[in-house]
Parts: structure tokens; sequence; C-alpha cells
């Protein structure tokens, strides 16, 4: 439940915004799976109220358990992704970088991991040797074991081919415990790298979107880059998340929301590929709310901004690494972006998923 | 991004908000027409550089605001036969219809599909020879010359498992509707860019004359939307109503003539129900008789599906200018993008919805108070 794609941390009424009705929905719509608000209200009216407990209270991308004196983090994520093979990588590393990046975002490393097959009917198994084939790469490199596994077949028509689980743990060194909770007043933001690739790599591959494009997904393991935060601030990270489903824009709503700081963002900063905007202007789509698998957000004090950037750039996946903002005192829950021409807007969350406009 | 970040340095934004704030001795009335313009202004921050030098009404131009809720209606019975694959750009997903939303339609089993081309539509049609797909051809003069080769092919490729749900709409007559409204308060427009690639700018030159309008065609990037304001508040200051064209980059004269001949060959001019305003006299294209075997209102027999809109949702005074969306008793309250009452709180380019999600009206919001005393800030 603890996974950064159910979004708990924007369970918070965000700040200012004016009370969302009560769901008219009688059924469930894509739109409750795009990280956005509806989501959040999924998880706070159907599911959280069954649920409560003080751990799933801190709304985290992973929970922090104590057993036998030890403090573990304990992450789960669900993968649904089509093509199941995509430029960049498949449903099998990203579903292992998955979990491996939700526990790094709580400052530990994945130890081991856990894995739950649903494989429909009549899925060919030379592509299903290859995705776990590569599952097994990915955990390797990041010397994670995969140490348990369940499978299970549905009838053809019954599933998407394939949807994998995986749940993994880690021990917490008390000594760093970033948290959503810890954004103070005067932290710098920082991006590991360049944002809405995984997204927009995906659209490409499932959608005849009318336009060549060589965009590749973005998935990676981030625990190399919280090694090098640690080292590089002296463990002064306030607060680390990865940006999946929703984007760059929900993940700063909900640290803001929990945390309830302000935010503002330097929209020249923000690291956007080239071929990502082209894509997003021609769709009608805003880059920072497409999903990435392999950038996180780090907050650190103003003091520290400069040293996390230079050892973040040190990483081939932090090549691109920018600061784009700070927190602030005003406008508590409040995510304020500093546009091109100067003026200003509110970069809230949305309903539901982007929808390509007309024209 | 090449090409894109010329059109937003903002050294330049300043300096010609700066031009615009010097030029204009009161606080002249414009309208953009196109919804991609309204993302733009309110997305950018547009207002604020202008610091209420001239007032911005938003206009009724975005496609997915202005369809009527009774082809919502009608798109929605469609979508939810078992014999039917719905396709339809994304932005309609969510509109709301009387009953429900295509979005819902889909949850329930209909099968929904977004497509980014009429031509995809065409290719799931040539796929599926046991279905009926059906295209739902919404949009300005910008969509409609591939709308209507997407009919010509299928008529080319004998495809008769295809058809369109047609709620085009047309721009001139609705910049006329709002210039002869009595309570109209616009005294200059940015005409949509995009709108006149296709059609040019020559069907402007009589309105311009006729209601002493200075019309200026206007791109949608920061600077063109900046420079187009300056062209309309100089003419203004001038006493003139002079069709100029600010978007030389893109569009001609005359437009682009074979996209025209093949809306022509396909649609004829009919009366069109606009959303929230009501009845435009010749304001849509529908389907050619010669084409009915591919128009879908006709196959399907919808006509007599028809719908009055909620009485509580103020769309239409919105989509006039005569309100701002922060005025409406529903707005951020009964009405959100989330549950959306009307249209302009659904499609990005909605006046509502570009009000909500880039927040100019919370109280206590920082952009609550930059825009002191400009009109479409002022609210908050």
């Amino acid at each position: 439940m603890s996974t950064a794609t159910v979004s708990m941390a924007s369970l918070g009424t965000v700040g200012l915004t004016c009370p969302t009705p009560v769901s008219t929905h009688d059924r469930i719509v894509l739109g409750h799976g795009s990280g956005g608000k509806l989501s959040a209200q999924l998880f706070r009216e159907r599911i959280l109220p069954h649920f409560q407990n003080e751990v799933l209270q801190r709304q985290e991308d992973g929970a922090v358990v104590t057993l036998g004196g030890a403090q573990i983090v304990l992450s789960t994520d669900t993968f649904v992704v089509q093509p199941l093979e995509f430029p960049g990588g498949d449903i099998g590393s990203l579903a292992v970088h998955g979990t491996i990046n939700d526990i790094a975002m709580m400052g530990a490393r994945a130890a081991h991991l856990t894995v739950g097959f649903v494989i429909e009917e009549g899925l060919p198994t030379v592509v299903l040797d290859r995705i776990v084939r590569s599952m097994a790469a990915a955990a390797r490199a990041m010397n994670v074991t995969i140490v348990a596994g369940d499978t299970k077949v549905v009838e053809r028509g019954k599933g998407d081919g394939l949807f994998i689980n995986t749940t993994g743990i880690g021990l917490l060194d008390p000594a760093f415990a970033p948290s959503a909770h810890r954004a103070a007043v005067g932290d710098a933001i920082l991006l590991s790298g360049a944002i809405g690739r995984h997204g927009m790599a995906i659209m490409a591959a499932r959608e005849a979107i009318g336009f060549d494009t060589t965009i590749t997904s973005d998935t990676a393991a981030l625990w190399p880059l919280v090694e090098l935060l640690r080292s590089a601030t002296d463990g002064h990270v306030h607060v680390l998340r990865d940006p999946t489903r929703g984007g760059v824009a929900s993940a700063l709503n909900e640290i803001a929301s929990v945390s309830r700081t302000g935010m503002v963002l330097d929209e020249p900063s923000l690291p956007i590929p080239g071929d990502v905007m082209a894509a997003c202007e021609m769709l009608g789509l805003d880059p920072m709310y497409v999903a990435n698998e392999g950038v996180l957000v780090a907050l650190v004090p103003l003091a520290y901004a400069t040293v996390a950037l230079t050892a973040l750039r040190t990483h081939p996946l932090g090549v691109d690494a920018a600061r784009i903002g700070h927190v602030v005192a005003e406008h508590p829950g409040l995510v304020v972006m500093k546009t091109h021409v100067g003026g200003t807007r509110i970069v809230d969350m949305l309903p539901g998923d982007q929808l390509p406009r007309i024209c | 991004m090449k090409y894109l970040s010329e059109y937003r340095d903002p050294a330049l934004a300043r300096s010609l908000a700066r031009r615009i704030r010097e030029t204009a001795t009161r606080p002249w009335t414009l309208m953009e027409v196109c919804g991609g313009q309204t993302h733009t202004i309110v997305r950018q921050g547009i207002d604020e550089l202008l610091d209420g030098a001239i007032e911005m009404i938003h206009g009724p131009g975005c496609p997915v605001c202005v369809t009527p809720l009774e082809q919502i209606d009608r798109a929605v019975h469609l979508a939810g036969r078992s014999d039917v694959i719905f396709t339809s750009f994304g932005d309609m997903l969510r509109v709301p219809g009387s009953d429900c939303d295509l979005q819902q339609v889909r949850a329930r089993g209909g099968a929904v599909r977004i497509v980014y081309s009429p031509l995809d539509a065409l290719r799931i049609a040539e796929q599926h020879p046991d279905k009926e797909v059906v295209f739902f051809a919404v949009g300005f003069e910008t969509t409609a010359p591939a709308n209507a080769m997407a009919v010509v092919e299928a008529a080319r490729r004998g495809l008769r498992n295809f058809s369109v749900l047609v709620s085009h709409v047309t721009v001139p007559p609705a910049m006329e509707a709002i210039l002869s409204a009595p309570d109209n308060r616009v005294q200059g427009f940015l005409a949509a860019g995009h709108v006149c690639t296709i059609m040019g700018f020559t069907e402007y030159e009589p309105i311009a004359a006729r209601y002493e309008v200075p019309i200026v065609v206007t791109g949608f990037e920061p600077l063109d939307i900046l420079e187009g304001m300056l062209m309309v508040v100089e003419q203004l200051e001038r006493g003139e109503w002079r069709v100029q064209n600010q978007y030389v980059r893109a569009v001609k004269r005359d437009g682009n003539e074979a996209a025209r001949r093949t809306v022509h060959r396909v649609f004829e001019l009919r009366d069109r129900q606009w959303r929230g305003i009501g009845m435009i006299p010749g304001s849509g294209l529908a389907m050619r008789p010669a084409f009915a075997a591919w128009d879908a209102e006709l196959k399907f027999d919808l006509a007599g599906i028809v719908a009055t809109e909620p009485a509580d949702c103020h769309a239409g005074e919105v989509l006039r200018g005569l309100m701002k969306p922060f005025d409406c008793p529903s707005f951020g309250a009964m009405c959100t993008p989330e549950h959306p009452m009307g249209a302009p709180m659904v499609s990005s380019e909605g006046a509502c919805a570009a009000y909500y999600n880039y927040g100019r009206y919370r109280t206590g919001s920082p952009l609550a108070h930059t825009g002191a005393g400009l009109p479409i800030l002022g609210h908050a």
C-alpha cells in the first residue's frame, strides 16, 4: 500500500483548493489510476478508512516498521504497462526499479524483493522469458535478490498480457531518514535528471501519435544517486521522491501538502529534453505531469544545494541534474511556477489523466 | 525547443508588455477568440505583465466547450451500443452529457478509443469490419480539413462501416454573434491563428468594417499574443479598425486553398447550436448529402436525441465574456475539473479550467494579489 503510485501523500487537503465534492463515480474510471486527485480520492475514501494505522498515515513512498529492534522499510508496487516491452526497458526491469526506488526514497537500500506475476493465457513464453531475464539483470545490477514469488494465469481477455507486483524490504539507518514531512523553508528543490521520458516513450510506443520519435524510457534504479547525495551532503537530505505516475507536479504537490510548506519553481530551469518537449507540444500535454521512472526529486538545505548538484552530475543518471526551485513559508500547500515570460501560475494536481488536446 | 523558445523570451515579453501599458490610454476590452490563446495567457501569467492596462475577455474558441449537450448525448448513445467502436480526440471523453460522459461509458463496457487523427479511426474501421466505427468530428476550421479528408478516404476505399458524428463550428459567425449582442463589451479581437492558416483572413475584413473593430490574426506563443495585443491597442488608440496579421509565419491572406476545397467538398454550412450560447445561424458544418452514407447522425437515426442544458451552468455567459469563471456561483464548488458541470471546466483550453488549474482565483494564493486592478484577476 505504501508506494508512490498510490499517492498517499496527496491525501491531506491541498491547502487552499476548494473542497472536492464527494465522488459521484459509481464505477472505477481510468482516471482513478492516474496518480492525480482521483487516485488520491479513491484511496482516501475507499481504502484508507479500512486500514487506518500510524504507519500508513505517514503517507510516504514506503512504510517504516520496527521488527526485532531493526527498522525495516517495506514497499510494494504493481506494474501494468502496454506495450510490455518499450524503448528503454520493459515491464520486468520497471517492476524491479520501481520498488528499489520506493525504498531508496526512504533512504534505504532494497535488499530483497518478492515478485507476483499475473499472466494472461496466450502470452508467448519467449516474451515472458525475456522479461524475467530482464528482471534478473536489473536486480543483479543493484545487488538485490528476488527471494519469493508467485504466478497466476488468467483466461485470455481477462488480463493485459502480464501484470507484475514487486514487494521489497530494506534496512533503515535511522541517521538517514528523508521524509516528505521534513521539507523546510529555504530548502533547494533539485531534480536528478531530465523529465518526461518514460511517459512519452510509452505513449509513443502505444499510440499512433502520427510522428516518429526516438524518446526512450528513463527506467533506472536510483539508489546510486541516493548514496551520492547522502555522502555529498553529510546526510543532510530532507526529502526524496521519485516522481512516477502524475509526474514532478504531483510529487511536489504531495510534499507541499504533507509538510505544509509552499514551493516556488523556475520554469526556464526545468530539464525537459527537446524531443519530450516537442512531443508534448504536439499533443497538448504538460511534461510536469508525465511519468518518470529514473529521476528523483531531492530537497536539501540551501547550503548543500551546490555540493548535492555536483555530486549528482558525476553519475551518468545525474548529468542533467538541475536546481528547479525552493521551499517558502508563504502559500503552504501550493506549488507556484515563475513562468518563462516572468508571470506566475499555480502548478496543481490534475484530477485524472492528461487528455490530449484537439488542436 | 527550437522555434518555440524564441517566442518565449522574457526580456522581449517584458518590453512588449511595457509598450502595451504605455500605448493604452484607457483599459480597452479585447477578446482572444481561441482557447489555445486563453491557455497561454493564463498559464504564462501574461495577464500579470499587463498590470491592468487592458482587459482580456476569453472567447468561445474552445471546440470542446461549445459542442452542444445533445451532441455529447448522441456520442454517449453511440458509444454504448455493442456494435459500435466510438473514436474521439482525448479531451471529449470527460465532457459531461445529460447522464454521463464517454469515460463512464467506457467504464461500463463501451468501446471508446482515443485517437490522434481521424485517419486512425479509418484504420480501426478497416481492422474491424464486423463493427461500426464512428469518429467524433469536433473542432473549428482547423480540424475540419483532416476530418473531411477521412470521409473522402472512406468513400474512396468503400469503407461502409465508418461514419462521422459531425459537430464542427466556424469562427466568423460566432464573432458576429458576440459583436451584435446588445450587451457586447468587446472592442478588439485577437483572431485565432490556426483557424486562419486554413481559412485565411478575408472573411474578417467585412466584420471589422461593419462593427468597426480591429481584428489581429494572432499566434499562440507568449510573444505572439503580446504582439497581437499591442497591434490591436495601437489601432484602437488611432481610431482604426483593420484586419492585421501578426502570425505571418503561418498565415497567408488566402489561407490553404487545397484544405478549404476538401472541407467544401464534404461539408456545407448549417445553423448550429453552441453550448451555452445558443443557435448561431450558418455557424456549423454538416455533411453534404453526397456523403450521407458516412454521416452517423443519419446512419443511426440520432435526430430524436435532444437535450436541454442545466440552468445552473453559466457556461454561456463565460463563453460570451459576460462573466468571469470565478464569478459563476458553481465555480470551484459544484463545478470542478473532477466533476465539471459545463464544458469550459473540462478542456484544458476551457476558460474555467484554465482559471481553476492555474489558480487564478484562490484567496490567499500569491496570484490573487499580483494582478491588483486587473479585471481578470481582481476578484480573488
